[in-house]
C-alpha cells in the first residue's frame, strides 16, 4: 500500500488498529460505521489474526473483554444504539483495568434515531455511560487523517493506563474521504503484562475479576481507580487552539463541529472579528484549565456541538462567571451551518451582548 | 486402622487424594450443593490430561462465580450470561490454550442465550460446563429457564405454570440442532455413578478440545438443595425423580453428528 492514500474515516481506523498491533477485532453491523467492520473482516485475516462479526454488541464487548484479557490488543467499534448495548462491558473493563479500544461512529438518536452524523453521545462517553465510579479515555478526532493516528495511540493509551479508550467520532467523518499518510512505525511498545491469562505456568494462577463482596475491598478498588484517573487527568489533556493568541471571541468545538467552527471564524476574522477555536482533542480528560484561561481573555464563548448542547455543560464548568457563553447546536442528525456559526460570532463580539447562556 | 494416626503406612494404598487443580480451601457452597462436586471434577479431569497449566476458565456470574477460589488455574469473570462470548475470545487469541466456560442455568439459557447458541454455532474450539440446578441460586432461589413445570420458587410460588411462564428449556437438545457442535451430553450428580458419568463426560469434552475437535456442552444436572427447598438427601431424589424425567441423561451428540 502507498503511504500516502484517498480514505473514508471508517478504513483509517481499521487501517490504524491493524498498524497498532491490534490483533483481534469484533463487530455488529450498524450504519455509519459499516466500512469499519468490513475493512477488518477484509484485512485481519489477511494479517493472520482474528476477525468475528459477532451475534450482537454485547458479544463484541464481551469478545474484546476475553481477548484482551489474554494480553493481546482488541477493538469492537459500533455506531450509537449499539454503543449503548456494550455499555455494560466498557464498565467491567474499566473495573478490571483492562485495555481496550472502543469506536463510536455516532449517529442521530435518541432511539434508534437516523443515520446521519450526531455528537449527542458525548455524555455517554465522558461521564461514564455504563454503571459505577469510572472513566473512558475519550479522543475525538476530526479529519480521517486523526482518525488513522488517534487509533494508534488510543493503543498505547490504553495499554498505558490500563484502561478502555473510546474514540468519539460521527458519521460524516467516518464516511467522509480525504487523504491520508499511513503510520509508518512499528507498533506501538506494549508493556509487561503480567496479570494477563495466559495459563499458570510456572507461575500463581492469575485472575481478572471486578467482583469484591468486602466494601473495604470495593472501596480500596475504586480508590485506585480515581488515582489512576487523576493521573490521566494531570498528563493526558489534549487539546488545538487555532488563532487564539488574540481572539476577542472563542468557539468551542470538537470533531465535525470543529471543522464547521474553523470555517466560520475563518469568516470572521475576514470581517475583522478577532475569532479564535480551541478544540479539545481529548474530551475526557478535558481541556478544563485551558478554557478557564482563555475565558478570562475574551468577551464571549461560542459553544458548537451537534447536540442539544452536551459538552456545552463542562465548558459552562470550567468558565463559571468568567465570560458569557453561548451555543449553536443541531440534533436529530442535522450538521450546525457555518454561516449560523458566523452570526453567533458575530453576536458575542458586540460589546453589550446580554442574555448569553452561561 | 487407628484414626489418630496421620502418616500413612508403608502398606496403606491410597485410593483417594484431592486433586492438584482444586485449591486446599473451606467451600463457600451451601451443604449438599452440586457445584462443588463440579468444580472437583473439572479438577480431576484437568489432572489426569495434564493441562493445569495451560487451561484458563471463564466463571459465571451465579454461585460459582468465585470458581477463582477453588481452581488452581488463570480465570476470569464474565458479566452475566457473556461467559461464552468471553470464552471465545480468550481461546481465538491463544488457540493453544484450554478454555472452558462454567456457567448455571441463568447465566446460559436467560440472559447469555444469544451468546451460548452462537459461540455452539460457531463451533468455536470450547468446552462449555454447564450446571443446570433448575434455579437461580445466588439471587435466591427464582425461576430459571429450567425449572420444572409445577415447581415453586421465588418467582413461581404457585409453582411454575407453563400457561405463562414456559416449559423447561432442554438446552442440550436445542444445541443438537445446529451443525457445529461437536459433543454434547447430560449427565446428573445423582450419585457416585452419575459423578463418575460426569467425570467421563467431562474428560471427553476437555480431551476433545485439545484434540481441535471443536465445541463441547456438558450439561449437569446439580443439586441446589436450599432453592429446591430440599434436603441434601431429597434433592439428590428431586434430580432422580423430577428433573431427568424432563431433562433425559445421554450423549446427544458425538464425534459431531448427533446420536440417534
Ligand atoms: C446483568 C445482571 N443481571 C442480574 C444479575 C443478578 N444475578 C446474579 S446471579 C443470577 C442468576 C444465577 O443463577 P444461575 O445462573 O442459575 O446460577 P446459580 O447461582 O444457580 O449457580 C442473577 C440473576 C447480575 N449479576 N447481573
Ligand atoms: S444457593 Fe444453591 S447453587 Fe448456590 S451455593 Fe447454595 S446450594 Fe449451591
Amino acid at each position: 500500500m502507498h503511504n500516502r492514500v484517498l480514505m473514508n474515516g471508517n478504513d483509517a481506523i481499521g487501517e490504524g488498529a491493524i498498524r497498532a498491533g491490534c490483533h483481534a477485532y469484533f463487530g455488529y453491523p450498524i450504519t455509519p460505521q459499516n466500512e469499519l467492520t468490513s475493512y477488518m473482516a477484509k484485512h485481519m485475516p489477511e494479517h493472520g489474526r482474528v476477525f468475528i462479526q459477532a451475534e450482537s454488541e454485547v458479544a463484541a464487548i464481551n469478545m474484546v473483554f476475553g481477548a484482551v484479557v489474554t494480553g493481546k490488543r482488541a477493538m469492537t467499534s459500533s455506531s450509537s444504539p449499539g454503543i449503548s448495548l456494550k455499555q455494560e462491558g466498557l464498565s467491567y473493563l474499566a473495573a478490571a483495568e483492562l485495555p481496550a479500544v472502543v469506536v463510536n461512529v455516532q449517529r442521530g438518536g435518541p432511539g434508534l434515531g437516523n443515520i446521519a452524523p450526531s455528537q449527542a453521545d458525548y455524555f455517554q462517553a465522558t461521564k461514564g455511560g455504563g454503571h459505577g465510579d469510572y472513566h473512558l479515555i475519550v479522543l475525538a478526532p476530526n479529519s480521517v487523517q486523526e482518525m488513522h493516528d488517534f487509533t494508534i495511540d488510543a493503543f498505547a493509551l490504553a495499554d498505558r493506563y490500563r484502561n478502555p479508550v473510546m474514540i468519539l467520532t460521527d458519521g460524516r467523518l467516518g464516511q467522509m474521504m480525504e487523504p491520508l499518510v499511513l503510520y509508518k512505525g512499528a507498533p506501538p511498545k506494549s508493556p509487561p503484562k503480567p496479570w494477563s491469562l495466559t495459563g499458570a505456568r510456572n507461575r500463581k494462577p492469575n485472575h481478572i475479576r471486578s467482583l469484591l463482596l468486602e466494601v473495604d475491598a470495593l472501596e480500596e478498588r475504586n480508590l485506585i481507580l480515581q488515582a489512576k484517573y487523576k493521573t490521566i487527568l494531570a498528563e493526558l489533556v489534549g487539546f488545538d487552539e487555532y488563532l487564539t493568541q488574540d481572539a476577542q471571541v472563542l468557539a468551542i468545538a470538537y470533531g465535525s463541529s470543529a471543522r464547521i467552527a474553523k470555517g466560520a471564524v475563518d469568516q470572521a476574522r475576514a470581517k475583522g472579528i478577532k475569532a479564535g477555536l480551541l478544540r479539545p482533542i481529548t474530551l475526557w480528560p478535558f481541556p478544563r484549565a485551558r478554557i478557564r484561561q482563555l475565558a478570562a481573555k475574551v468577551k464571549g464563548i461560542l459553544v458548537v456541538e451537534m447536540s442539544a448542547g452536551q459538552m456545552l455543560e463542562d465548558v459552562q464548568l470550567a468558565v463559571g462567571e468568567r465570560s458569557p457563553i453561548a451555543f449553536e447546536g443541531r440534533m436529530g442528525g442535522a450538521v450546525p451551518e457555518e454561516s449560523d456559526v458566523l452570526t453567533a460570532l458575530q453576536h458575542l463580539n458586540k460589546p453589550t451582548r446580554k442574555g448569553a447562556r452561561s | 486402622m487407628s484414626t489418630s494416626r496421620s502418616r500413612p503406612k508403608k502398606t496403606d494404598r491410597i485410593i483417594y487424594r484431592r486433586p492438584l487443580s482444586l485449591v486446599d480451601r473451606p467451600t463457600h457452597f451451601c451443604p449438599g450443593c452440586g457445584h462443588g462436586t463440579a468444580h472437583k471434577l473439572i479438577a480431576e479431569v484437568l489432572d489426569t490430561l495434564k493441562i493445569r497449566e495451560k487451561t484458563i476458565g471463564v466463571a459465571p456470574v451465579g454461585c460459582a462465580v468465585m470458581a477463582y477460589y477453588y481452581l488452581n488455574c488463570d480465570i476470569s469473570e464474565a458479566a452475566h450470561g457473556r461467559t461464552p462470548a468471553v470464552a471465545t475470545g480468550i481461546k481465538r487469541c491463544l488457540p493453544d490454550r484450554i478454555v472452558f466456560s462454567y456457567q448455571g442455568d441463568g447465566d446460559l439459557a436467560a440472559i447469555g442465550m444469544a451468546e451460548t447458541i452462537h459461540a455452539a454455532n460457531r463451533g468455536e474450539n470450547i468446552t462449555v460446563v454447564f450446571v443446570n440446578n433448575s434455579v437461580y441460586g445466588m439471587t435466591g432461589g427464582q425461576m430459571a429457564p429450567t425449572t420444572l413445570n409445577g415447581q415453586k420458587t421465588a418467582t413461581s410460588p404457585c409453582g411454575r405454570d407453563s400457561r405463562s411462564m414456559g416449559t423447561p428449556i432442554r438446552i442440550c437438545e436445542l444445541l443438537n440442532t445446529l451443525d457445529s457442535p461437536w459433543h454434547i451430553e447430560r449427565v446428573a450428580l445423582d450419585g457416585p455413578a452419575g459423578i463418575r458419568k460426569a467425570r467421563k463426560a467431562l474428560l471427553t469434552a476437555f480431551k476433545g478440545q485439545m484434540e481441535g475437535k471443536g465445541y463441547s456442552l456438558i450439561e449437569i444436572l446439580s443439586p441446589c438443595p436450599i432453592h429446591m427447598r430440599l434436603t441434601p438427601r431429597d434433592a439428590v431424589r428431586f434430580i432422580k425423580e423430577g428433573m431427568i424425567p424432563a431433562f433425559p441423561l445421554g450423549v446427544f451428540r458425538k464425534e459431531g453428528k448427533p446420536v440417534t
